[in-house]
């Protein structure tokens, strides 16, 4: 029970009309690598933004570092997320700013700590991941593998114990996949992080996962150890991970069926 | 990156251009300097009927502006209109008890002020005290009414 | 017909919805006004993009405006003789509406667009999400410096035009129309009180400010994250600042000049 660093509990979410999650139950154990995976479009992403405490849910609990997030007042959840480091799909760099400051940034907000000391310690987190030589550099003159690096340093600059990524290697060429994998595993061994990995990229995501639970339809499919995934007899398994293009994880959006649709369209022209 | 010593130059000048502008609204085109550093002090006067006389209405003593208009009141006991008249701190223990203030008109459509008329007694006029001597404005459509009537009623 | 009503009454409970989420944004962002020296940059780098950079536009524009004000006044009134109260009807009319009302159309244009752009790009981008999960209250470090920013140079932007519009007004009548410069000056400080004038028209532009800038802001931040919602919210800004900023006018015009 002490090593459950997050627990949801029968988390129920709706975006309009629109259910997204129905029912979710979660356990992400301390110093771990978890990965949440799972088709486009079933709230991956949403699922963090409520770990972050950024959504509220409809009902269920999320607990994040023994705490019900929910419940927490404004103060306390900030006080909260400077314990987590979030990595955004696109990196979410402050354009405003240089690669220095964009890591500076949270160690300026949260600690009191002399200008020279937040020099070493980018310097550290940007050789980390490295790039050290691009502190001068502006967001926009970044490649995108590169902005995503610097973003990974910015969410490790107040070493944090729980460390979210959201889709950290999409759209990527296979060079800055790589050195992403082994940025994130290198990373999880040496700071002792807790990691959460939201992905669909599904071999690098479970080459370096302890343990996967897969999302679809607003419910939890499965979960496991990835070997115990890749080697489930569970159909809607097997089409996620054999990248099956059809089967029970449905290709085609909810609709009527086509017969009808231009069945439909010829009336409305007799008429 | 902007210059960050450029930002706070420019927005620098732009607070003091600021500054200026509201010193030239304040000095140059309200004349703030000639009426405000004089002080007022005020006295009452109730009329029959103040035609179109306002809140900031011109008083003037001898043709000068000497004061504005305060407040307009309706006295609920004789039913006159009550004028607070602030005036010019300089005519304090100048004015005489029974100085008359008679509402007039500027040219012959013009805007309704107070005109005070001096008058020869020993006492003076303080913070506070009533005008009794008051004279109503002469209202164009009555005298007009009035002449008409007047014509008709000789030829009869 | 019932499906009028009910669309009338959707309407309504949407109205009110975003109303009292705005609301309930403005406290939030108010209420978070940060006090350090680090907030006073933040202010400082706001008031420089959303005032100085205005100003060349509020400065062309003042200057035009008093220079038609000082050529249709001086036609109207010299046919009553009266061409000596130019500066009285060209000081009264910028004081009292067109200043305040005109540099906050423009400021609408020229700051309120950008700003609701500006932060609806960092929402866009995840920026906000990314400081919210920094620790830091995008409310604070993002919306308040603006808010704050936008209070304060709307006023001075206002004065300044009201200058402007001034010289631009004595420039056409007493430089090429040939009025006397002594009644141009004396009638206008005969009739220009600076309390009732110049204080009111100062207030006008506060409260003008604090809406358009409020529109901007809550637009941008309560936008669909799309290249069309930032389009869409640039345009909602401009629209509804310009109506409130008109519909405004006729409310404060009506408190404070109408001797009611």
């Amino acid at each position: 029970m002490q090593d459950d660093w997050i627990q949801v509990d029968d988390l129920y979410f709706n975006r309009g009309s629109k259910v997204i999650f129905s029912g979710i139950n979660l356990k992400l154990r301390k110093g771990k690598i978890t990965a949440l995976l799972g088709p486009s479009g079933t709230g991956k992403t949403t699922l963090l933004h409520l770990l972050g405490g950024q959504l509220q849910p409809i009902r269920g609990s999320v607990k994040v570092f023994g705490k019900e997030v929910p419940k927490l007042s404004r103060n306390a959840l900030f006080k909260l997320r400077s314990r987590m480091g979030v990595l955004f799909q696109s990196g979410a760099l402050f354009t405003d700013m240089s690669v220095f400051d964009n890591v500076a940034f949270p160690l300026r907000v949260h600690t009191p700590l002399p200008e020279s000391m937040i020099q070493d310690l980018v310097l550290i987190k940007l050789e980390a991941v490295g790039l050290r030589g691009a502190r001068d550099l502006m967001p926009i003159e970044l490649s995108g593998g590169m902005a995503r690096r610097v973003a990974l340093a910015r969410a490790i600059a107040l070493d944090p114990e729980l460390l979210m990524y959201d889709e950290p290697f999409a759209g990527q060429d296979p060079i800055s996949m790589g050195v992403l994998v082994q940025l994130v595993k290198r990373l999880n061994k040496t700071l002792g992080l807790t990691s959460v990995i939201v992905s669909h990229d599904l071999a690098e995501t479970l080459s370096i996962a302890d343990y996967a639970y897969i999302l679809a339809g607003g419910k939890i499919i499965a979960e496991g150890t990835p070997a115990e995934l890749e080697a489930s007899q569970q159909e809607n398994v097997r089409q996620f991970i054999g990248g099956l293009p059809d089967g029970p994880v449905a290709f085609n959006y909810p609709s009527a069926s086509f017969a009808d649709d231009l069945f439909a369209k010829k009336e409305v022209d007799h008429a | 990156m902007r210059n960050q010593r450029w930002v706070e130059i420019s927005v620098g000048s732009f607070m003091l251009l600021g500054f200026v502008a509201l010193l030239f609204l304040a000095f140059k085109v309200s004349g703030l300097a000639q009426t405000s550093e004089q002080g007022s002090f005020e006295v009452q006067a109730c009329f029959g009927d103040i035609g179109s006389l306002k809140p900031r209405s011109r008083i003037a003593l001898a043709g000068v502006t000497v004061g504005r208009v305060g407040k307009v009141e309706l006295d609920y006991q004789w039913l006159e209109a009550c004028v607070t008249l602030q005036l010019n701190k300089n005519l304090i223990g100048k004015l005489s008890t029974d100085t008359a203030a008679a509402i007039q008109t500027a040219g012959l459509l013009g805007d309704n002020y107070i005109s005070l008329t001096p008058g020869i007694d020993e006492a003076y006029l303080a913070q506070g005290d009533t005008l009794k001597d008051t004279q109503s404005a002469l209202i164009l459509e009555q005298l007009v009414n009035q002449f008409i009537s007047n014509s008709t009623s000789t030829k009869e | 017909m019932l499906d009028w009503l009910a669309g009338l009454g959707r309407q309504g409970v949407q109205l009110t919805h975003a109303l009292g989420r705005s609301g309930l944004f403005l406290f939030q962002a108010l209420a978070g006004l940060p006090r350090s020296r680090e907030a006073f940059t933040l202010w400082l780098n706001q008031v420089y993009s959303v005032g100085v950079l205005s100003l060349i536009i509020i400065l062309v524009s003042g200057l035009f405006i008093g220079m038609v004000l000082g050529l249709q006044g001086y036609t109207i009134l010299v046919d009553f003789g009266a061409q000596q109260a130019l500066g009285q009807m060209v000081a009264l009319s910028l004081t009292r509406e067109l200043a305040p009302v005109v540099a906050a159309l423009l400021f609408a244009g020229r700051a309120g667009s950008a700003l609701t752009a500006e932060i609806g790009l960092m929402k866009a981008t995840e920026q906000l999400a990314s400081l919210e999960m920094i620790g830091v209250d995008p409310l604070r470090r993002i919306v308040a410096p603006r808010l704050f920013a936008g209070f304060f140079a709307l006023p001075v932007l206002t004065i300044i035009f009201t200058c402007v519009g001034i010289g631009g007004g004595w420039l056409v009548g007493v430089d090429w129309l040939g009025v006397d410069a002594g009644a141009f000056w004396s009638n206008m400080q005969a009739s220009v009180s600076f309390s009732h004038d110049v204080l009111n028209g100062v207030i006008k532009s506060w409260v003008f400010a604090f809406v358009v800038t409020w529109i901007a802001v809550y637009q941008g931040y309560d936008l669909v994250p799309t290249s069309e919602g930032i389009s869409r919210a640039t345009t909602r800004t401009v629209v509804y600042s310009s109506l409130a900023v008109l519909g405004l006018d006729f409310v404060l015009t009506a408190l404070m000049f109408s001797n009611l």
